[in-house]
Formats: structure tokens, sequence, C-alpha cells
């Protein structure tokens, strides 16, 4: 059952070192918040699996926080590559850094795997792609019916997922709209999940009844956390900074501008800030 | 005759064209999403957009800076989730054609965007290719799109990212690969259309002003030209008003939003 906690609570009770965790949201209502305060909370040697790795997993790249990444498009969208990854893969700063790489398909199978309790996820996809020679967990097996060969990965099942929501109810259900990408198979594919939320609402009675909600027993906590996708988007709440996406191309290119533009903007910050940062983006996004 | 247009407004009106009204059309961000939002805005207006992120039929006012873009949700029929994108709609062959770009790409329509080096010990480590692997298989059909230059268009790339027409002839049917794979590239320069035998990409039409050897001079493989070379209509004016004002629009838009 969700309890209402702290962002800092909801971290330091569901995050530990080693843990294979998710922060999830597809291109919209990315965790950066709770990105954030896992960096603050400085846990070590993460697994971080995530589709789309972005500015998030660049910054937990660079401040040394993991040992893996399984990923499937590792660029800061509409901009470019992520230089901190860059680093890490290509000159093994902070340190190296072990890569399992999927395509999306893989990916979003090998969630739906996890949330349906499965050991592996089964389609039809790396056809004479390079991927199945560089990583061993890219398999095939053969269909029983139809003799066809199918590619296979693991399904994904993290400690922990973190994804960002637009509310909550009183009773801690999540409702997530607009593009909803991976985030209910993120959810329900985790041992643990963790949503910051928007706002709370009484209830959900004006919602549509097919709705993507998540009820409140598939979460571990709900925080309170507005702006807490910035500078990714919450549909309907504040639109895309993206000035924020162009601008991190130059801080994470160098790695002093980096670890500087860190301490000032997450070390010596709470999860508060990100209310003051969406000030200038809000009621465009509907 | 239209007024001047640059080479990067040709690539783009090109491309569009060759989208019809019924097609429904998996977009990729950056010049392919430009071609098919003119598609759509000049003679396809019927045309289906989905992009990766579960927006289906989607008619954005400006062009997304990514695949995710808000716009994209608002304007779309449906927006589903991604697994859902992936399995029902692209494994479920309903769509018939993938439009791509390319960071390399060889003369079989094989393309890469994970690494230039060796992928263990890459010299640039790329994106990766995201949703691109699958949408080059299961598509329909696959037209790209991307500027030329010696660096890009290479005679052997150096990763599969997503598979073309492998080392040509029948490689894809080889592998089990129904679909018919690369049908189109639309360059800067040039309108290139695969061998019906060799699958080895041959220049259609040249754009307006455009030389052999310059089509030549920025391709890292020896070009081959068709026999019956033509050259690639003119951007109309509405084309080019169309595009013009998209870009402005979007320019505008993504300026605006800065903090």
């Amino acid at each position: 059952m969700a309890k209402f906690t702290s962002l800092k609570e909801a971290v330091a009770d569901n995050l530990r070192d080693g843990d294979v965790v998710a922060f999830e949201g597809f291109t919209h209502l990315i965790p950066h918040a709770a990105v954030h305060e896992a960096i603050r909370q400085g846990r070590k040697e993460l697994t971080l699996v995530r589709m789309t790795p972005d500015l998030v997993y660049d910054q937990m790249i660079g401040m040394g926080m993991a040992k893996k990444v399984v990923f499937s498009y590792a660029g800061n969208p509409g901009v470019g590559l992520l230089r901190r990854f860059r680093d890490a893969v290509e000159n093994n700063w902070p340190h190296a850094l072990e890569v399992e790489e999927h395509s999306h398909a893989a990916m979003a199978n090998a969630y739906e795997a996890g949330a349906a309790g499965l050991p592996c996820a089964v389609f039809r996809g790396y056809k004479g792609a390079g991927l199945k020679n560089v990583n061993s967990n890219i398999r095939e097996v053969v269909c029983p019916f139809t003799g066809e060969t199918l590619a296979a990965v693991p399904s994904v099942r993290p400690d922990v997922t973190f994804i960002h929501a637009q509310k909550a109810n009183r009773k801690g259900d999540v409702l997530i709209e607009g593009i909803i990408g991976v985030q209910k198979e993120a959810v329900l594919a985790a041992k643990r999940a963790v949503v910051t939320v928007e706002e709370v609402v009484e209830n959900f009675d004006d919602v549509h009844p097919n709705a993507c909600i998540l009820p409140n027993w598939t979460i571990s906590n709900v925080c309170v956390v507005p702006g807490g996708a910035h500078p990714s988007y919450a549909h309907g709440y504040y639109i895309r900074d993206n000035a924020s996406y162009v601008e991190w191309d130059a801080i994470a290119a160098d790695r002093e501008k980096f670890t500087d533009w860190m301490n000032k903007n997450v070390m010596e910050k709470d999860e508060t800030v990100f209310a003051s940062r969406i000030e200038n983006l809000k009621g465009a996004g509907k | 005759m239209s007024e001047a247009f640059s080479p990067d407004e040709m690539m783009t009106i090109a491309a569009a064209r060759a989208l019809g009204n019924s097609d429904i059309c998996f977009v990729g961000i950056g010049a392919p999403s430009a071609a098919c939002n003119v598609a759509r805005l000049t003679h396809a207006p019927d045309i289906t957009l989905i992009y990766e992120s579960g927006t289906i039929g989607t008619a954005p006012d400006v062009l997304p800076l990514s695949i995710g873009d808000g716009e994209l949700c608002e304007t779309a029929v449906t927006t589903v989730g991604v697994p859902e994108m992936f399995r029902y709609w692209l494994q479920g062959g309903r769509i018939s054609i993938g439009f791509l770009g390319a960071a390399q790409l060889d003369k079989f329509g094989n393309i890469n965007t994970t690494v230039i080096g060796d992928y263990g010990a890459p010299k640039t480590r790329l994106p990766g290719g995201g949703g691109a692997p699958e949408i080059a298989s299961s598509c329909g059909e696959i037209f790209i799109t991307m500027k030329q230059s010696l660096r890009g268009m290479v005679e052997k790339i150096d990763f599969f990212t997503s598979f073309g027409h492998g080392s040509g002839g029948n490689h894809r049917q080889e592998l089990g690969i129904a679909t018919k794979g690369p049908t189109l590239l639309v360059t800067d320069l040039a309108v290139w259309k695969p061998d019906p035998v060799t699958k080895e990409f041959t220049v259609r039409s040249l754009h307006p002003g455009v030389t052999r050897e310059q089509v030549q001079a920025t391709c890292g493989w020896e070009v081959k030209f068709a026999d019956d070379l033509g050259t690639t209509e003119a951007p109309s004016e509405q084309e080019l008003n169309t595009l013009r004002d998209l870009k402005a629009r979007t320019k505008a838009a993504h300026e605006g939003q800065a903090a």
C-alpha cells in the first residue's frame, strides 16, 4: 500500500547500493527530481535500466553511480549525444561502465515480460542487426508451433522503479496521462516502486474509465514534487524546457563544468527547487 | 519557375513527395519528420504519421524536437503505450513505410547509428538504434533521407544497427525478412533507388543544378547512375512556402519555450 512520504525518505527506503533500478518516462514525465535525490544520497554500483538514458543517466553516470547501463537509445533528444555517457564508454571516466544495449522493441518487450512475470520476452526482431553479436543477452527461440525463429531477451525485473506522474488521489492511486511510455510496465515489473506526482487530488471520480491508473497497492511511496519532471514535461501542467536540453550539451561536454553544475544545481539543492523551475513553462502544455 | 531553394529544402521536399495520402508512416526524428509533415501539409493530408512514443495519427503544427513532444500527443488520433506501439502496430505489420535518417549508410541501405570504430572500444559512441532495428525489418518498406558526405556515405559501415539489403541481392529473404527494406534514398543532391537485382542504390535523378561529380565527391562508394538519369522537379512555390512556414513556426515555438 502506497505511503505518502518525502522524496528523501522514499529514496532512502527504496534505493540501495547495487540495485537494479529503472527511472522511466519515455520522452515525457522523466523523473528528474527522483534522480537528483538519488544523486544526493550517493548510491553506488547501480545497474541503471532505461530505454532512453537521456540527461538523467548522463548525470548519474558522470557522478560515478553506475556499474552498468541497460538501454536502447543513449541520446539527448533533439540535440545530439550524451557527453558523460560517451566519456564513460570511450574513456572510462569517472570509471568503466558496463553496457547492455538493446533496441526499443526489445526493451519494451522486456518490461512487459517483467510486468507479466515471465522470465523472458519473445518477439520478431534483431533480424540482421549487429547488436546480436555484441550482447549475449540477445538470443533466439524457435516457435514450437510454426518453426519461426524469434528473438528472445531476458525480462526486466528492477529492484525498484521510479516514475513521475500527473496526480495521485488521497488513497495513493496514481494517474498517468499523455505519452504513457513504459511506466506502467516498469512499475509492475519492479519489486518496489516510487512515484513522484505534480499534485494530490481528492479522488479520480472525473477520470475516464480506461485511463492509465496504477492502484495504490502497486506502489511503495508517493511523493508530491511539483515540477519534478523538469526539464522534461508533464502533459497538462508544463511544457518541455527545450533550452535546458540544449544547454546540457555544453555543460556535459566538460568534466569540470559538469561537476560544478551538479554541485550548484543538485548537491546544494533539494526537491523543492523544481517548482520554481517550471514557473515560466506552465499553462502552455495543454 | 520557382524561386531559389537550398539543397536541404530540395531534400525535404523530394522526400515528402514520395509519401502518399493512404500511407501509414513510422517517422524518425530530424529530416524524416520534416519531410513527413510537409507531405501531410501539401499533397497527403490524410497520411497517418506515427512516432515511436506511441502517438498514432499525429498532426503537429510545429516540428517536434523529440519523438515524444506534447504536441504529438495533443494532435494524435490516439496515444498508446510504447510496448503496444512496438508489438501491435509495428511488429503486427500495420505500418507501410518506415522513414529513417542515418549517421552512416552503405550502398545497400544498411544503417549505422551505434558507434564509429570498434563496438568494444569506440572512437565515437553514437546514441544507438532506438526503434530503428525493428522499424527496418517490420515496416512494409523503408525510405531513408540524409545529407551526403564522405563521412556519412561509406563503403563499409562500422556497425549494422539496422539491416537494409545486407550484402545485396536476396540477403533479406535469406535471413527470413519478408518486408521490402530500403526502396528510396533522398539526399540533398539526388534521388536514389535500389537496383532491382543487386539492390545497390542507384541515382535516378539529380536535383536541379547538381552534377554527377558533386554526387560522387560526397559519397564514399563508387556511384552508379541510372541509364535514364533524370532531373528532380524543382520545389513548387506551395511546397517551399509550406516547408518554410513550418520551419518558422517551429523555430518560434521552440525559442518561445526557453525558461
